[in-house]
Parts: C-alpha cells; sequence; structure tokens
C-alpha cells in the first residue's frame, strides 16, 4: 500500500509509526510476486473452467494471444501516442492554470477570498459531467479530450498547491525577511514555493492519477481515431473482450509508471531535502 | 556610531474583548557600539515582542528605535537575527543557508560562495557545507544560523533564546563559540534569554525587564574578565547579586 501514502505537509515533530512505511524488507518481496502468480492461476482457472466463456471472463491467455495480435497490428504504440498528446494537454493546461491560481489564493487573502466560492463551486461537478461541453466547445479534437482531463485534474494541483502556501511557516518568511528577501515576488519565488514545493508534488501526483482516470472517458466519445480508451470502446463494440482486457491491462500499467517516474523525478531532483517524506 | 538607542517605545495588542493588552510600555533602552548586552526577564514579559520590533518585523504602537541615528522601519539589512525555532531553509544546502542574504543582495555564485565558507569557517561546519539542515543537530542548526545573520556583515546581531532548545552541554559550547564570534566580529550583540547564567556569563551588560507591560527595570554590568568561570566565588557572587535584583518588588510587580 507504500504507494498510495501522500504525505502532504512535513511536521517538525512526527510521532514514528509501530509499523515502519517507508522501509520495505527486501527478503519479502517475494510475497507480493506469490501473490501475483496466484493471482494469475485463480484467474486462469475460473475462467477455463468455471465461466467457460471467453465472452464473460477472457482467461490469460486469450489475452495474451489478443496482445499478440495487437503487437503484429502495430496499433498500439499510436495508441499510447494518442493518449498521451490528449492526457499532455490536459495536465498541461492544469499546471499552467493550477499552481498560478493556488499561489495567488495562498498567498493573498484578498484574492482567497475572492475567488475560494468560485472554486468551490466548480470543484464537485463531476469532470465527466464537461463533456457536452467539451464537444460543443472544442468539437471533436485533441482539445476536448484534453479538456476533460484537465477538469479533473486542475483541482487536485489548486488545492494542493493552495494548502501548501497557506501552510508555509512564518518562521522561514520572516527569516527570509531579515536577510533581504523582502518583495511579494522574491519571497514567493525563495522562500513560499520551495516550502510549499512538496505539497505541490503531492497534488500533481494526485492530478496524473486523476487525469488518466478521466482518459478513458474522455476518449469514449470519439475525438480520435486512435487511443487506449478510444480502442478499448471500440473493441467492446467489436466485442471482443479479450483486447479489452488488453487495454484495461496497458492503461493499469502506464499509469502506474507515469507514477513511478514522477516520484522519482521530483524526489531525486526537488525534495533530497526531505528524506523519507514522499512515501 | 553602531549606538542601537530604544526611546519611550510602547506595544499594544487588541484582545477579543475590545480592550487592549499593553506588552511594552515606555521602554527606553540603549546598547552602545560592539556592547554584548543580555536582556532577561520571565516568560511572556515582552522580551521576543522587543526584539521583534527591532528587527522590524513588528510594528511599534509608539517610540522609536534608532540605529546609527537612523530609524527602524521594517527589516533592515544592518539588523541580523538568530531566532529561537530552527529557521534554516530545510530545502537548501547549509551553503545555500549561509549565501542566501548575499544572493539576495544580487551577488554572483563565486562571491556569495566565498563568503558562505568564511563564516561557515568561523562557526566550524565549513565540511558540513553540502548538507541539508535535515541531516544537522539542534546546536549545528542554530551555528549555522549565526553564520547565515552574519553572512550580510551586519552592524546588530539579535539573538532571541537561540539556545533555548538546547541541552545544557551544548548550550555552554555554543555560548563559548558566541564570544569568540564576538571578539573576532565586534558586532553589537542583543541576547534575549531567561536564563541568568547564560546572561551573567555571556554580558558585558545585563538589562533586567519587567513582566507585563514590560520596560527596563534594572541594568547590571558584569565587570568580569573573559573567559568567565561559572564555578567560580566572582561568578556566583553576579549571579547571586541578578537574582536578588529579577527577585525585587519592582522588577516582579506590574
Amino acid at each position: 500500500m507504500e504507494a498510495l501514502i501522500v504525505s502532504v505537509r512535513a511536521a517538525e515533530w512526527r510521532a514514528q509509526p509501530y509499523m515502519n512505511q517507508s522501509r520495505k524488507d527486501p527478503r519479502n518481496r517475494w510475497l507480493g510476486a506469490l501473490a501475483l502468480i496466484l493471482a494469475l492461476i485463480l484467474w486462469y482457472w475460473y475462467a477455463v473452467f468455471i465461466v467457460q466463456n471467453s465472452f464473460l471472463l477472457p482467461s490469460p491467455y486469450d489475452v495474451l494471444l489478443a496482445f499478440i495480435s495487437l503487437v503484429k497490428k502495430g496499433i498500439l504504440l499510436t495508441d499510447i501516442t494518442t493518449s498521451f498528446v490528449h492526457f499532455g494537454i490536459g495536465l498541461g493546461m492544469a499546471l499552467l492554470i493550477g499552481i498560478p491560481i493556488g499561489i495567488a489564493m495562498g498567498w493573498s487573502r484578498k484574492f482567497d477570498a475572492f475567488l475560494d466560492p468560485v472554486v468551490e463551486l466548480l470543484r464537485p461537478i463531476p469532470p465527466l459531467a464537461w463533456i457536452p461541453f467539451a464537444i460543443i466547445w472544442f468539437g471533436f479534437t485533441s482539445l476536448s479530450a484534453g479538456f476533460v482531463i484537465f477538469i479533473g485534474a486542475v483541482f487536485p494541483i489548486l488545492i494542493n498547491t493552495y494548502s501548501g502556501f497557506r501552510s508555509v511557516p512564518r518562521i522561514y518568511v520572516e527569516a527570509g525577511k531579515m536577510l533581504g528577501c523582502t518583495r511579494s515576488a522574491d519571497l514567493i519565488r525563495f522562500i513560499a514555493f520551495p516550502s510549499a514545493l512538496p505539497s505541490v508534488a503531492a497534488g500533481i501526483r494526485i492530478a496524473t492519477g486523476v487525469g488518466w482516470m478521466c482518459l478513458v472517458a474522455a476518449e469514449l466519445f470519439g475525438v480520435s481515431n486512435s487511443g487506449l480508451g478510444m480502442n478499448l470502446w471500440h473493441y467492446y463494440d467489436l466485442h471482443q473482450m479479450d483486447v479489452v482486457v488488453v487495454y484495461m491491462i496497458l492503461l493499469g500499467l502506464i499509469g502506474l509508471a507515469i507514477d513511478m517516474i514522477f516520484r522519482y523525478w521530483i524526489d531525486r531532483h526537488f525534495l533530497k531535502w526531505r528524506t523519507g517524506e514522499v512515501a | 556610531m553602531g549606538d542601537l538607542v530604544i526611546n519611550n517605545l510602547c506595544q499594544t495588542f487588541p484582545r477579543d474583548d475590545g480592550t487592549t493588552l499593553s506588552a511594552i510600555d515606555g521602554l527606553d533602552l540603549t546598547v552602545r557600539d560592539k556592547e554584548f548586552v543580555c536582556v532577561l526577564g520571565p516568560s511572556g514579559c515582552g522580551k521576543t515582542t522587543l526584539l521583534r520590533m527591532i528587527a522590524g518585523l513588528d510594528a511599534a504602537t509608539s517610540g522609536e528605535i534608532l540605529l546609527e541615528n537612523e530609524r527602524i522601519a521594517g527589516p533592515d539589512p544592518r539588523i541580523g537575527i538568530v531566532f529561537q525555532e530552527y529557521s534554516l531553509f530545510p530545502w537548501r544546502t547549509v551553503i545555500d543557508n549561509v549565501a542566501f542574504g548575499p544572493e539576495m543582495k544580487g551577488m554572483g555564485k563565486e562571491e556569495r560562495y566565498r563568503i558562505a565558507d568564511k563564516y561557515l569557517d568561523l562557526v566550524g561546519l565549513q565540511q558540513f557545507a553540502k548538507s541539508y539542515p535535515s541531516e544537522l543537530s539542534g546546536g549545528m542548526k542554530q551555528r549555522v544560523a549565526v553564520a547565515r545573520a552574519l553572512a550580510l556583515d551586519p552592524v546588530v546581531l539579535l539573538m532571541d533564546e537561540p539556545f533555548g532548545a538546547l541541552d545544557a552541554q551544548t548550550r555552554n559550547m555554543l555560548q563559548h563559540e558566541l564570544l569568540g564570534i564576538w571578539e573576532k566580529t565586534k558586532k553589537t550583540i542583543l541576547f534575549i534569554t531567561h536564563s541568568v547564567d547564560e546572561a551573567v556569563f555571556l554580558a558585558d551588560r545585563i538589562v533586567v525587564l519587567t513582566p507585563r507591560p514590560g520596560r527596563v527595570c534594572e541594568s547590571i554590568g558584569i565587570d568580569m574578565a573573559r573567559p568567565r568561570d561559572r564555578t567560580s566565588v566572582e561568578f556566583a557572587k553576579f549571579r547571586r547579586h541578578v537574582l536578588d535584583l529579577i527577585n525585587q518588588p519592582k522588577c516582579t510587580l506590574q
């Protein structure tokens, strides 16, 4: 469960958990591998001997064959690229808009009071409820898929940036002021942003997860001829459930890879100072 | 020249019930150039409030604070401060913390690292230049904080119970080191503490504040040669003298 724990704020003092979450015993890794193999066997046994219907539940072997045929067709790479374009547009826009607004609301009480009602009213609207307007505004283009992903990703980024800025310890701001960092822009750049970065990073991480989840729905309404989500629906329409499972597994694995790469990259380059804080 | 002059300083805070709370009321104090003054007083007597006003972090309700005959109105590069809490930027390495002030002044990388190196050497932590604050002990953090405050070469160094969170041994060691640094750099130091022992060990002069509202109750010169021996008879005499003073009615009653 390690990967699910997103620590939001570094406290000066933290109670040590009885179960230390940050260190996994490598000797216990085989347990995880064992569970995967058991799950695969269980799936195979259930599909082949109980369900006995590869439409209702394709077996792992059916899925493997479907995967091989897809690789031979050579469409997977196009699907992944297209989906990355949609995802990139959505996440990029969410970063460009969510971070500055989060900073402004976190730094200025006036701005917070001004924008808070709007944000709080828009935030609970599910991203998928925006699909009709995505189509009306952007047509059947990558932009409209990107827009749905943007809606899903922008709020976690905005809220976490905001709360990161709100919890910048006063002592750092005052220490900065005493050392000649007095302009607001400099205080944000040199003090508040680095201090809030763990929270901002946690927000981006949540946003990549939510955005990736929105992808399948965003591609559902036919904005492109390829894409992981689009082809998942396409093969569902063709009743090729084994191929649908291939796309499900791909979506899961790529989502996991994005999360791992992001965590590795951010920890290595920006959060070296916070040893063991981002789980 | 580097005198710090405080005239009739007052600070009141509004309370929830509409009345006001007077934290400091008519405080006068002059700290001479290169003098080491300890401000002594019980918790809640407005010591930290006083320091924050001198630092320019809080505005006084009335009265004035002058440094080199110029009024303090906001954070001033001529004043350095070491806080009681650990205030190092955890996202910066030790050397980048010390180089922060020079960086804000617009100095290039080479020049500010040269300065930071010099002050890290002064506090004896050059080998930790590349470490992050989370890797340092409490005493080391406060040493770096001193180096960081000195890197801008301020006239006055304000210290707000900087060793309060440290164990007794580390505390004594840092007091000793601070005197060495003071002798080398010849800064004016205004040091806040509630420890009589610490004040007698460090100060040229001890200023005792009254409890709320704070004002100067007594000012005692500690005319004792350094290095001072905490166990000597002379030290004990000064201690008793200061303890007697802070316990006399005019320094304890409001």
